[in-house]
């Protein structure tokens, strides 16, 4: 049954994208997921309240845009029913709001816990208005599922991994050197972040939304941004439009230099890692040049930029776009010629198009496995309306086509911030900000990694952020992983995770 | 092959001043590295930890080992133990979950032991603050030899802060 069938009251939601929110009831939940599935939307994330007005939520991306749906619970019931036998991404972020508020799925498969790592008891539940416990917990061990048979050992990495990158546990489950399974232990950067909005002014959100996952700055505070605007009836200056959009770009650009590097380096080509990062300190160097801030944190401000773009800057920036654009080039050949580098990329770590289908993959690693979907060109906001995206897509779904459609995705994004510089238009670059106002509203923004989405609740006084929910692409990648290592070797490993990079912050909050 | 050389041969020494900076900024890192190697006498050995930061911290640390910072040719090397570190570089709030891990860590290096507190969060844990997940930075966890602020640091304030804690073996402030 189609989802605009089922009674679900769906009315629009303010704001610049096509959202519509809705209630359902223990019938018409699973329903609308089956009729999102059937459609072929996809999850978009999951995620709780609790209080007077306790529901479960959810997001889906369906063809004609976002559609919110909220499931009340009734007074002290705690249960709902379980979404994860239709979208499998749904396990994780249900064990999460078990975890953070004490409401679980009915009847689901595994209710290990996820982020509570023994910090604070089972039964204390953050996000409830509760007394905090006196002093944490001591942390337990976790039950990974084990294998066994003749041969199989166990590798376990983590949380302290062997270079500079975010913590969390691997257990590989092994014979000789391939992967039988791996299972991740995630959580270790978990900070809270949920329940510290409750205490952020509306107008300061986007400082912390910038920091759920530092790479993805300017998706986060935009799509905190957009939801806080939509609330409020702020409109945005044309000029901040296109200035976020920049910034969303130079974002992009700088963490697939980043990446890109990276992935030469984890198959043995140092010299892929020191031009790359050469191009990523330049352009992080101008960053902070131009908009105050190597990473572009806090260059939104609800209502539109904090900084704006002076003219003597816009030749630097142009001029960079060129530079960069003919370097990547030829970097680009030189990967695209070297056998020993494609010998490693080429069928490792693939994930084929329906099980990236049927597991929700998301952003740029669901773009090399055949998932087309990009929000900048799915749902145009200015100035992508007029610009146009070219989506970059691939099929192939290995480390190979993610190296690909980060290549593209660089020289398209390098082509619209050209694009961008030449068309700014002139004015101001921020809104005064009405009256605060209650209300509910979403974010949801391309970023490098993939959507980045933002629910946000105020008080019915707008004083207040009652709720404020924000997503990282990584919680659908990250069990994505596990499949795409199977039957590969231990060596592979940070290649594969390199070539989706995934937030561990932006998974933890 | 042959572009790979070519890129190479066109490009030179990347080490050379940045277009934008005049080389101010290489030019301290120079400095930074002389000293560290007049102070130890060989390459300081650093194990970063990230204690739940945002990431932000990491991108900066990774950026050190970029042709313009170069640290490995200032005698600053990453290593992949704790048994093998002079000193433990630490970024994050320290979340509840990273404690323990980070106690370990600690506790896994030989001694002499500097700690390097990166970033406002290391510090008492920034934006983040303590809560029911965080500790609130490492005041009162571990001996701090050098505080570095920023929301993340930049690289250079980065080296400034290892040679700080560096420059304290020199002046006998650390416990041996």
């Amino acid at each position: 049954m189609p989802l605009t069938d089922l009674p679900l009251a769906l009315r629009p939601l303010a704001g610049p994208l096509p959202m519509r929110q809705g209630t359902a009831d223990a019938a018409t939940w699973p329903a609308a997921a089956h009729a999102v599935q059937e459609a072929g939307g996809r999850l978009v994330s999951l995620w709780g309240k609790t209080g007077a007005c306790a529901s479960v939520a959810a997001a889906y991306a369906v063809r004609e845009g976002l559609v919110w749906l909220e499931l009340p619970l009734a007074e002290g019931a705690a249960t709902y029913p379980d979404l994860a036998a239709i979208f499998p991404a749904a396990g994780r972020m249900q064990r999460a709001q078990y975890d953070l508020l004490g409401i679980a799925p009915d009847g689901a498969a595994d209710t290990r816990p996820w982020l509570n790592h023994g910090a604070w008891p089972r039964d204390w539940f953050p996000l409830r208005a509760e007394a905090r416990p006196a002093a944490p917990g001591a942390l337990q061990d976790y039950p990974f599922v084990p294998v066994t048979g003749d041969g199989v050992h166990e590798i376990a990495v983590g949380p302290v991994h062997a270079g500079i990158i975010e913590p969390g546990h691997f257990r590989f489950s092994v014979v000789g050197e391939k992967i039988l399974r791996l299972e991740a232990r995630l959580g270790y950067t978990h900070k809270g972040i949920d329940a510290l909005f409750a205490q952020t002014p509306p107008e300061a959100g986007q400082r912390l939304a910038a920091r759920v996952s530092g790479d993805s700055a300017v998706a986060y505070a935009w799509a905190y941004c957009m939801a806080l605007e939509s609330i409020r009836g702020i409109a945005v200056p044309a000029r901040a439009q296109w200035l976020r959009a920049l910034l969303l770009e130079r974002e992009r650009v700088a963490n697939h230099l980043g990446d890109l590097g990276a992935l030469g380096n984890d198959a043995g080509f140092a010299f892929g890692l020191t031009r790359f990062s050469r191009l990523r300190e330049d352009w992080l160097r101008l960053n902070r040049t131009a908009f105050g801030h190597r990473l572009l944190m806090d260059c939104l401000a609800p209502g539109g930029v904090a900084v704006d773009l002076q003219a003597s800057e816009r030749d630097a920036l142009r001029a960079q776009c060129d530079a960069v654009e003919t370097e990547v080039r030829k970097l680009r050949a030189i990967y695209e010629e070297h056998a020993g580098l494609q010998d490693r990329f080429l069928t490792t770590g693939r994930v084929a198009p329906p099980l990236a289908a049927r597991l929700g993959l998301a952003g740029l690693a669901g773009r090399a496995s055949g998932q087309a979907f990009d929000l900048r060109a799915d749902h145009p906001l200015p100035p992508y309306d007029t610009l146009g995206v070219n989506m970059a897509t691939h099929r192939g779904g290995d480390v190979a086509a993610r190296v690909t459609v980060r290549f593209e995705e660089t020289l398209e994004s390098l082509r619209l911030l050209r694009a961008m510089l030449e068309g700014l238009p002139a004015g101001a670059c921020l809104s005064a900000l009405p009256p605060p106002q209650g209300g509910s509203g979403a974010g949801w923004v391309e970023g490098w990694r993939g959507e980045v989405f933002v629910a946000l609740e105020l008080t019915p006084d707008g004083q207040r952020i009652e709720r404020c929910h924000c997503h990282d692409p990584s919680w659908h990648n990250w069990p994505t992983i596990e499949h795409a290592v199977m039957g590969n070797i231990v060596p592979d490993f940070p290649l594969i995770n390199k070539s989706f990079n995934l937030s561990y912050s932006g998974h933890d909050r | 092959m042959w572009n790979v050389i070519k890129l190479i041969a066109r490009s030179g020494n990347l080490s050379e001043p940045a277009p934008q900076d005049t080389g101010a900024i290489e030019a301290e890192a120079r400095r930074i590295g002389a000293e560290l190697l007049g102070i130890l006498g060989r390459a300081v050995a650093i194990r970063e930890l990230d204690a739940g930061s945002c990431n932000g911290c990491e991108l900066e640390i990774h950026a050190l080992d970029n042709p313009y910072y170069n640290v490995e040719a200032l005698g600053i090397k990453f290593v992949a133990s704790p048994r093998h570190a002079d000193l433990l570089l630490v970024t994050g709030p320290v979340t509840r979950n990273m404690e323990q891990a980070l106690l370990r860590t600690y506790e896994a290096m030989p001694r002499p032991r500097l700690v390097v507190a990166a970033g406002a969060c290391a510090k008492d844990g920034g934006i983040f603050g303590a809560g029911y997940a965080c500790r609130g930075g490492l005041a009162g966890l571990l001996p701090v030899d050098a505080w570095v602020p920023g929301c993340p640091p930049e690289p250079l304030d980065l080296l400034r802060g290892i040679l700080a804690a560096v420059g304290r073996l020199k002046t006998g402030q650390v416990e041996p």
